[in-house]
């Protein structure tokens, strides 16, 4: 089960013709594939698209409705590979997965699917995840699509809009017999807005009827001397049909006057934003109508050079507004000024800063730069010449401190890093590497364990370099999710095969859970449509590493820890593989907690526990912090003069996982935790045994404070 | 180039534009920024309005701080074209789930003062890099809502937090609450309200912790005084015997006629010692107190006397086996942790305690002058870890282990015999005489030295750790010493000692001291 259940949007998919949907941008979609007749739809799971993956999940009824074939593909690379059904077959197919990191691992079948070329509508939908709340590393995905000669689609961020790309993707792709990347940035994917809805269509021809008339055609196999062709097709074939269809069919927008001295050319994306900064400077009104004239390229690739020379006759000067590095779009636009001998100038990177997201501040500055140096009477008065500064507000950023994401409360993987940091503590620093995925947490405080990442699946894989052993042996840390991605062939596989000395530690959640919760192979839960319940350990066994140990108890530390300290000192040969397994506490409280609501309703025996601290115990050195992280155990100030530092304290979301206990004792810190388990609905002999137990405690209590002097706690 | 006349003249904005409500909502990963989020939007949709919302929650849905974008306006023929996120200079509205999250808005100057209504709860989530810290790392929330003032509008600043966990909620309803009150958007309660019951699920609690935030925004906004909860600062209450309040009181006279100044710790202090041991330690702590105190300086308004009647508490109430043993089976204790963790009527309570004692605590427990020999000799300290070294969980509501840590916190009696005490007396007295040395010639240094004793604190090998830090600032104090600004690098030894685990700030600053001495 993924982190949510979807059945509520799943019901926006059946709306049809003259209905409005009202949601997420990301769900517009998925209704516009189903709209537009799509044959088939896989992809892999990462924000910010895995509500596509999750809502298609949840659908699969009206799927199967409709003939559409849903796959949960392995990666992002198998993903892209299922489009191989559209290079033969008149079939619309779709995947997702977010970029640049899921363009990276597709990109072998992608280059593959761009040389075949396709027959039936292709379309790669890619989150880009750049910017402001992205989680990988800064990068664009439209070099893809210049290397592979396919199409990028990059439409306004608003719903209609949206809509309207993954069809007209679809047209273009058939068109131009070349698969087409549609792009939204993280926010597109969660902007919230309506459309016209139109009637699911069933796709002309299935998956299923395909395999009862299956064709082939050798010259679309990428093997020479067809490469040769494909290349030549591309150039002379594809990219022409691709250009007449996009300016036949306007894909690329203008807006505003036509006759103007400046015009801005942006990616359809930066829309949004352009014209918050026109608003600004009082140059667009609230529609989005606009004093200077706009060349919206929905399609970022290729750039039509006679659509844009156009746009560009009779003007002095013209911005572009692309947003990443390198200036691609920039770069393509100045080659068409260049040779066309045009005097337009052209400005972009010189004015808008060549890294980073153009939030608003920043646009509202390079178009204000622009319009300064190009176009001043168009200025209002006070961006001319601004008043006086206003009172300075203090400066917070020594104050304010930075707040990386973390294990949740009752994480299974933080008692796995307590263990590898108390290791540490004995037996030193280790060679560490990271893998892709909630763990990866634990390279940031308090932890500081692993100091790579580099690629799903690839943790193990990274450590290469070091298989052959030494004093210390080296130690990679890598998913469930990043272990059927890639890492079991990648890299336990060739662990093997390499005789690697090093140790390997797979945190198995259950799920995919950075992603969202989503079922994997290993999953211990019922799939309905899915097969489950594989164990890794199993697949350990069967690519031949002999060392496995299971740990089904993340939370016992003690047990962690000696595990570790085997794995990091056994004579063995070859590979050391834990396997430590518990379930992602934040799906374990979903899946739980009405479950339990439900038992003490129905009078069953229920025990909810959690942790506390003793105040006047704990003496504020904050050592168990250290070993957890976790964001339920929290500092509180004492109302008391004579200390100093603030305390340990647990608060109300505490879901008892008992990582505190454990770290408290494994690491012999202090006495002042406690486990408090209250006990729903005990039964008779229960209830008896305990008033008993509490009527003797109570009257020892009560005669040892009648000996001594008591101060009743403060008044509140 | 020369740059050509634009045709087009510059023009005013369009007074639509103003119309648009821009609201962010700041807030930390797991705070249901989201659901806050789909009731605002579902409010203004209600109410007539063109609404759009964004949020970049990914991975930093993990504990991480999100941010929820919203803009509205009033609905028309066309949609109008609304920002996917907030710019600088440029919001109406900041929902801040938490204190350091309006930091943060007002860090990325979302918060201005020609537009912006700041509505933050006050209570504060910690972040790993506060927590960790071995002293204190608390970020100050004084300093952000000084900035508040200067940089909002309008601001409603108040503990949502507290206000939905005591309407069984979660704070996302309270903020709702709050913005709801704060009429810095044109609907009705009762549209909001409205909002909360078509989401459909918790509807209850919500519309509870809903009406407190709305109650307290709108007496913020009416400028009612906010009923500050007037911190009742009548000391704890005293209960006892007669012949032990008598002596009590004695002993309470006795601090009555100390100055003020260090009246106020010497109370708390004696309270610390003689719930610790008994009146007679009281007596000596005070004895101690007044040593002190005879050789202050009332120009200082004994300062000396004041930090040493605080430390001197903490140096006299050390945390041993009998004192955790006492407090984790007193009555109070119990009460407390049944009202924390809402124990019922019909609920029962499983408690258990977390030691792990290793054969240094079984060896302070023994008398001074045998714990010392065994101490010495490997063999029983292996012996003794092996009877006595692992972790121990104890079930202090079942009668069983309840009674054992009953009769260790029983041992009062026995306390001042054994070996802990006397290497505790033995540490006290070396550092207070270290301190007062420095009395005649630097009367800031032996404040500053009093003061290191905060660097001893913690069990087992954290306590250890304490002791070496504490060690290594007094060398360093005796390589300052003598000099005029001996007290200033005390403090910087100290502070430098309590920011990280593993003492490298102490190491750096030693290492500065030392290239200068």
């Amino acid at each position: 089960m993924a982190e949510r259940s979807f059945k509520a949007e799943v019901k926006h998919l059946r709306l049809g013709d003259g209905a409005t949907f009202t949601g997420e941008g990301i769900l517009a979609i998925t209704k516009a594939l189903l709209e537009c007749g799509v044959g088939y739809v896989g992809g892999y799971q990462g924000a910010p698209i895995s509500h596509l993956m999750d809502v298609l999940a949840d659908a699969e009824d009206l799927l199967s409705e409709l003939g559409v074939r849903f796959e949960a593909n392995a990666s992002e690379a198998a993903a892209a590979a299922m489009l191989a059904a559209s290079v033969h077959y008149p079939i619309r197919g779709a995947v997702t997965f977010k970029g640049s990191v899921g363009v990276n691992v597709a990109s072998d079948a992608l280059a593959n699917l761009a040389s075949s070329g396709v027959t039936g509508g292709a379309l790669i939908i890619v989150g880009e995840d750049y910017g402001e709340g992205s989680s990988i590393m800064q990068e664009r995905s439209h070099a893809f699509a210049m290397k592979s000669q396919f199409w990028l689609l990059d439409p306004r961020p608003n719903l209609p809009s949206i809509v309207k790309a993954v069809g007209q993707g679809f047209e273009l792709s058939e068109a131009s017999n070349t698969p087409v990347m549609l792009m939204v940035r993280i926010r597109s994917c969660h902007v919230t807005g309506s459309f016209a809805t139109r009637d699911n269509k069933r796709p002309p021809l299935t998956v299923r009827d395909a395999l009862s008339e299956p064709r082939r055609d050798f010259s679309r196999v990428v093997l020479p001397p067809m490469s040769y062709a494909h290349e030549q097709d591309k150039i002379k074939n594809r990219w022409p049909a691709a250009e007449k269809f996009i300016v036949e069919e306007e894909l690329n927008e203008q807006f505003g006057p036509k006759d103007a001295p400046v015009g801005i050319v942006l990616q359809g994306g930066m829309y949004n934003s352009v014209i918050r900064a026109l608003q600004r400077l009082g140059l667009a009104d609230i529609h989005g109508d606009t004093e200077v004239p706009l060349y919206v390229l929905n399609v970022t690739y290729p750039l039509v050079r006679d659509e844009f020379l156009a746009f560009c006759e009779g003007k002095d000067a013209v911005m572009v507004v692309e947003e990443g590095q390198p200036e691609f779009i920039e770069q393509g636009l100045s080659t068409m000024l260049y040779r066309a001998g045009s005097p337009v100038k052209l400005h972009g990177k010189d004015m808008l800063p060549m890294a980073g997201e153009y939030t608003g501040q920043v646009m509202l500055d390079g178009l204000t730069a622009f319009l300064r140096d190009a176009a001043p009477a168009l200025l209002p008065d006070k961006v001319r010449a601004p008043n006086a500064e206003a009172e300075p507000i203090p400066d917070l950023s020594k104050t304010v401190p930075i707040r990386p994401p973390s294990f949740c409360t009752g994480c299974p993987e933080r008692p796995i890093f307590a263990a590898m940091k108390l290791v540490e503590q004995e037996s030193g620093k280790h060679q560490i590497t990271g893998d892709i995925g909630c763990h990866l947490f634990a390279t940031l405080p308090p932890f500081e364990i692993g100091g790579s990442t580099m690629g799903y699946g690839l943790g193990p894989a990274s450590n290469a370099a070091f298989d052959g052993g030494g004093e210390k042996r080296a130690i990679s840390f890598i998913g469930d999710g990043g272990f059927w991605h890639n890492g079991l062939s990648s890299s336990i596989g060739n662990m093997v095969f390499n005789k690697s000395d090093s140790v390997a530690v797979i945190v198995d959640n259950y799920y995919s859970a950075a992603t969202g919760g989503q079922d994997i192979p290993s999953s211990r839960a019922d799939n309905q449509t899915k097969s489950t319940k594989h164990p890794i350990t199993e697949a350990l066994k069967g690519v031949g590493v002999d060392w496995v140990r299971q740990v089904d108890r993340t939370y016992d530390v003690k047990k962690m820890r000696a595990v570790l300290q085997e794995a990091l000192t056994t004579d063995h040969k070859g590979p050391k593989v834990i396997v430590a397994s518990s379930e992602c506490m934040l799906n374990r409280q979903r899946r739980e907690k009405p479950l339990r609501a439900k038992a003490i309703k129905e009078k069953r025996r229920v025990e909810v526990p959690r942790f506390g601290v003793d105040e006047d115990i704990c003496t504020g050195d904050h050592a168990c912090i250290r070993l957890s992280g976790c964001p339920s155990l929290s500092l509180k100030r004492l109302d008391d003069p004579l200390r100093d530092d603030p305390v340990a304290s647990i608060d109300q979301s505490c879901v008892g996982c008992g990582n505190c206990g454990e770290v408290a004792d494994a690491a012999v810190l202090c006495p002042s935790f406690y486990q408090a388990d209250v006990v729903h609905n005990p039964g008779p002999w229960e209830r008896w045994r305990s008033n008993l137990s509490a009527t003797v405690i109570g009257w020892l209590q009560g005669r040892r404070a009648r000996g001594r002097i008591e101060f009743a706690e403060m008044a509140e | 180039m020369t740059v050509q006349e634009p045709i087009l003249e510059g023009r005013t904005p369009d007074p639509k534009v103003d119309q648009i409500i821009k609201l962010a909502v700041m807030a930390v990963g797991g705070q249901g920024g989201g659901v806050l989020t789909n009731w605002i939007e579902a409010v203004g949709r209600a109410g007539g309005y063109a609404v759009q919302a964004t949020s970049v929650a990914g991975v930093a849905q993990r504990t991480g701080a999100t941010i929820y974008y919203i803009e509205m306006a009033p609905s028309g023929d066309r949609p109008p074209v609304f920002s996917l996120a907030p710019a600088a200079g440029d919001v109406d509205i900041i929902v801040a789930a938490e204190m350091m999250e309006a930091g943060r808005a007002i860090l990325r100057g979302f918060v201005t003062p020609d537009r912006t209504t700041l509505i933050a709860s006050t209570h504060r989530a910690l972040a790993v890099s506060e927590k960790t810290v071995p002293g204190d790392g608390i970020a100050s929330s004084e300093e952000v809502r000084a900035a508040a003032e200067i940089a909002a509008q309008r601001m409603i600043m108040f503990d949502m937090e507290k206000a939905a966990i005591e309407a069984g909620s979660v704070i996302s309803a309270s903020l709702f609450g709050a913005l709801a009150g704060s009429g810095a958007l044109p609907f009705a309660r009762e549209d909001f309200e409205a909002a909360i019951r078509v989401s459909g699920r918790g509807v209850e609690p919500s519309l509870r912790a809903f009406a407190s935030g709305y109650e307290t925004a709108r007496k913020s906004v009416s400028g009612e005084a906010e009923s500050a909860e007037t911190a009742t600062t009548k000391g704890p209450a005293v209960r006892g015997p007669s012949r032990l309040m008598a002596e009590w009181n004695a002993l309470a006279a006795e601090v009555g006629a100390l100055p003020e100044a260090v009246r106020e710790l010497a109370l708390p202090g004696l309270r610390k010692v003689v719930d610790f041991q008994d009146m007679a330690y009281g007596r000596d702590y005070l004895g101690r107190v007044k040593a002190v105190l005879a050789r202050d300086d009332a120009a200082r308004d004994y300062l000396l006397t004041r930090e040493a009647a605080k430390y001197i508490a903490n140096a006299m109430a050390y945390d041993d086996v009998i004192r955790v043993a006492d407090i984790k089976t007193r009555g109070s204790r119990f009460a407390r942790v049944k009202a924390e963790v809402r124990v019922k009527d019909d609920t029962l309570l499983h408690l258990t305690e977390y030691m792990h004692p290793r054969a240094e605590e079984i060896a302070g427990m023994l008398p001074a002058g045998l714990g010392k020999r065994i101490e010495a000799d490997p063999k029983w300290m292996a012996r003794l870890d092996r009877w006595f070294n692992k972790g121990r969980r104890l079930r202090t509501d079942s009668l069983p282990s309840f009674a054992m840590l009953y009769m260790l916190g029983g041992m009062r009696g026995w306390r001042r015999r054994t070996l802990r005490h006397a290497i505790e007396m033995e540490h006290l007295e070396n550092w207070l005489a270290s301190a007062l040395a420095h009395l005649p010639d630097n009367y800031d240094l032996a404040v500053e030295v009093l003061r290191c004793r905060r660097l001893v604190k913690g069990y087992s090998d954290t306590h250890a750790r304490g002791l070496s830090k504490f060690d290594r600032v007094m060398e360093g104090v005796t390589l300052v010493a003598g000099r005029d600004d001996a007290a200033d690098w005390t403090r910087r030894l100290r502070e430098a000692a309590l920011r990280d685990e593993k003492g490298e700030g102490l190491d750096g600053a030693l290492q500065t001291v030392r290239s200068f001495v």
